[in-house]
C-alpha cells in the first residue's frame, strides 16, 4: 500500500517535471521564434485586436469597482484616525503597485488564458495543427508567437487603463460618498506615488502577460482526448495562470523591491 | 513564411533522382510506450504510382503518413522521402520538404476559421511568394478541378462531409505537390460521395501525375482507385474509365496487420489470395 503511495507520489512528480521541461521548452522555442524570421505580422495585429481590445470591458469594469471599493473600505477606516483626506494617497498606492496588476492578470488568465487553451485544444484534437505543420507552417511561429506577443504587450497597456479606472472610481466615491474635495484627493493621489511604485506597477504586466499566454498555449498544444480533453485543457489553463499569476507577481515584486528600492 | 527556393531550407533543389522510388521505408520500428505500433515495415512508393494501405483500425496505416511527413519519428530504421532522409531531419528542414507533399487529413482538419477559399490557398497565400492575384486564380482552378468553385467564399461549416473531404484535397494540390497522402479519405461518408472522392484521387494522379499513398480501410474505394484512370479530352474534358493493365499494375496493395505487413502485391494478387485473413478482410 505504502509502496504503490510512494509510486504514485513518484510519478506524480515526475510527470509534474515533465510539464514544466515542455513549458520550459516551448517558451525557449517562442522566444528564438520572436527575434528570427517568418513572421506572421497580421496574426500579431489580429491578436493584439483580440487579446487587448477584446478585453478592455473586462479590465474597465474590474478596474472601476476596485477602486470605487478602495475607497469605501479605506475612508471607513481612515475616519478613525481622521485621515480622510488621504483615501487617494491609499487607492493609488494599492492600485498601481498590486490591485491594478494582479488583478488585471487573473482578468486576462480567464478571459484569454481559457480562450487560447480552447482554441488551440480544438485545433489539436482536429488535427488542424497537424495540418498546419504538413502545409509546411511552424505551430509555434504562426500560432504561439503572435498570442505571446500579443499577451506581453497589451498586458501592461491594460494594467495602465486598469489602474486609471480605479483611480477614476476612488474620485467618485471620494468626491461624491466621503466628501473629500476633488483637488485634495488628486493631490493624495500623486503625493502617494513613488517613481518606484510607477516602475513596479508598469514592469510587473509584462511578466505576467508572458506566464498567461505561454501558459494558454502549452496547455492547449498538450491537449489530447476529443472535446473533453478540450474542456480539461481549458479549466487547467486558467487554474493554471492563475495560480501562476499570484506567484510569479510575489517573486517579481521582491526582485523589484531589491532592485528598486 | 515566404522563401522562394528550397535552397533556403538548406536543401537542394534536386530532391530525387530519375527512377529513384519516391519514398523509401527501411526497417521502420515504432512504439508507444509497450505498445507496438510498426515492426521492421520496408517498402517503397515509385513515381507516378499509387500505394494503398489496408489494415484493420489501429493497425499503424495512418501512422506510416506521418512518419513520411515527419510528424512523428520512428524509434529505429530509415525512411527517405523525396531523395531526403527525412527520420534525422529537425523541423526546420523537414519545411523543406514537406513543401513537395500534400496531405489529406481523415476528417479534412480544414482551418474552421477560414473561408474555403483561403483554406485553399493556404500554403501559397503564407509559405510562398506567388502574387495575390495569381494564388486567387490557383485557388479558383483547384476549386474547379473538385468541383467546388462556387463554395469559395464559404466557411467550411457550410459544406458536407464529401465537400469537406474534396476542399481539404483541393487544399493539399494547390501548391502543386509532387506526392499526396489520403488519410481515409472517404470513411464515413456514404458509396455516391465515396466515388467522387476516389474520382479526384484518379485524376489527380493521371492528370496532375501525382504519386499517391492511400491509407483506407474502404475496400471498394482502394480497388476503384487501383483500377481506373483519369484521361483529359482535347476538349478539356476529363473521362474515367478502367485502367489498362499495365497502369494497374502501377497501383501496389500492402495489408498491416500486428504492427507488421503481411501482404504486398498489386490488386489481382490481392483478390488471388489464399491467405485466410486477407480472405476475411476482403469478403
Amino acid at each position: 500500500m505504502s509502496q504503490s503511495i510512494a509510486d504514485k507520489a513518484i510519478e506524480a512528480v515526475k510527470a509534474g517535471l515533465l510539464e514544466v521541461q515542455d513549458y520550459v521548452r516551448l517558451s525557449g522555442q517562442t522566444a528564438r521564434a520572436v527575434f528570427s524570421r517568418p513572421f506572421y505580422l497580421h496574426d500579431l495585429i489580429e491578436q493584439i485586436d483580440v487579446i487587448g481590445l477584446g478585453s478592455l470591458t473586462v479590465v474597465l469594469l474590474t478596474g472601476f469597482f476596485t477602486g470605487a471599493v478602495l475607497a469605501l473600505q479605506s475612508g471607513m477606516t481612515l475616519d478613525q484616525f481622521g485621515a480622510r483626506p488621504y483615501v487617494g494617497r491609499l487607492i493609488s498606492a494599492s492600485m498601481i503597485k498590486e490591485l491594478g496588476p494582479v488583478l488585471t492578470a487573473l482578468m486576462l488568465a480567464g478571459r484569454v488564458g481559457s480562450g487560447i487553451a480552447a482554441e488551440l485544444g480544438s485545433m489539436v484534437v482536429t488535427e488542424q495543427v497537424s495540418a498546419l505543420r504538413a502545409l509546411g507552417t511552424d505551430p509555434v511561429r504562426k500560432l504561439v508567437v503572435p498570442r505571446v506577443l500579443a499577451g506581453f504587450i497589451m498586458c501592461p497597456i491594460l494594467t495602465v487603463i486598469a489602474n486609471a479606472v480605479g483611480l477614476l472610481g476612488g474620485w467618485i466615491i471620494a468626491v461624491s460618498q466621503l466628501r473629500v474635495a476633488s483637488s485634495v484627493y488628486w493631490q493624495s493621489v500623486v503625493d502617494g506615488l513613488y517613481p518606484q511604485d510607477l516602475w513596479m506597477g508598469l514592469i510587473k504586466p509584462f511578466f505576467l502577460g508572458f506566464v498567461i499566454v505561454t501558459i494558454g498555449c502549452h496547455v492547449g498544444l498538450r491537449t489530447r482526448g476529443g472535446t473533453q480533453g478540450v474542456g480539461r485543457a481549458t479549466t487547467s489553463a486558467v487554474v493554471a495562470a492563475s495560480v501562476t499569476v499570484l506567484a510569479v507577481n510575489f517573486f517579481v515584486t521582491r526582485l523589484l523591491m531589491s532592485v528598486l528600492f | 513564411m515566404r522563401r522562394s527556393s528550397l535552397a533556403e531550407f538548406g536543401l537542394p533543389i534536386e530532391l530525387v533522382e530519375p527512377h529513384a522510388p519516391v519514398v523509401l521505408f527501411d526497417k521502420v520500428c515504432l512504439a508507444f510506450d509497450d505498445k507496438v505500433i510498426l515492426r521492421n515495415v520496408t517498402f517503397d512508393v515509385r513515381a507516378g504510382h499509387t500505394k494503398i494501405f489496408l489494415g484493420a483500425s489501429g493497425a499503424g496505416k495512418s501512422t506510416i503518413l506521418k512518419l513520411m511527413l515527419g510528424l512523428l519519428k520512428p524509434d529505429s530504421g530509415t525512411i527517405w522521402v523525396l531523395g531526403h532522409r527525412v527520420d534525422t531531419m529537425d523541423e526546420q528542414q523537414l519545411m523543406g520538404v514537406r513543401h513537395h507533399m500534400g496531405m489529406v487529413f481523415q476528417e479534412g482538419a480544414l482551418f474552421d476559421s477560414f473561408s474555403v477559399g483561403e483554406n485553399v490557398g493556404y500554403k501559397l497565400y503564407e509559405e510562398t511568394t506567388l502574387p495575390l492575384d495569381e494564388v486567387r486564380s490557383r485557388v479558383e482552378e483547384v476549386l474547379g478541378f473538385v468541383g467546388l468553385g462556387e463554395h469559395i467564399d464559404k466557411q467550411p461549416s457550410e459544406l458536407s462531409g464529401g465537400q469537406r473531404r474534396r476542399v481539404a484535397i483541393a487544399r493539399a494540390m494547390a501548391a502543386k505537390p509532387g506526392l499526396l497522402l489520403y488519410d481515409e479519405p472517404t470513411t464515413g461518408l456514404d458509396p455516391i460521395t465515396s466515388l467522387t472522392i476516389d474520382a479526384e484521387i484518379v485524376k489527380l494522379r493521371d492528370i496532375e501525375s501525382v504519386t499517391s499513398v492511400l491509407v483506407t480501410h474502404q475496400l471498394r474505394d482502394a480497388f476503384y482507385i487501383a483500377t481506373h484512370a483519369a484521361e483529359r479530352h482535347a476538349g478539356g474534358d476529363i473521362e474515367i474509365s478502367p485502367a489498362v493493365q499495365s497502369k494497374i499494375e502501377q497501383a501496389d496493395f500492402v495489408m498491416l496487420r500486428d504492427a507488421e505487413i503481411m501482404f504486398e502485391g498489386s490488386a489481382e494478387e490481392l483478390r488471388r489470395s489464399q491467405d485466410s485473413y486477407l480472405r476475411a478482410f476482403l469478403s
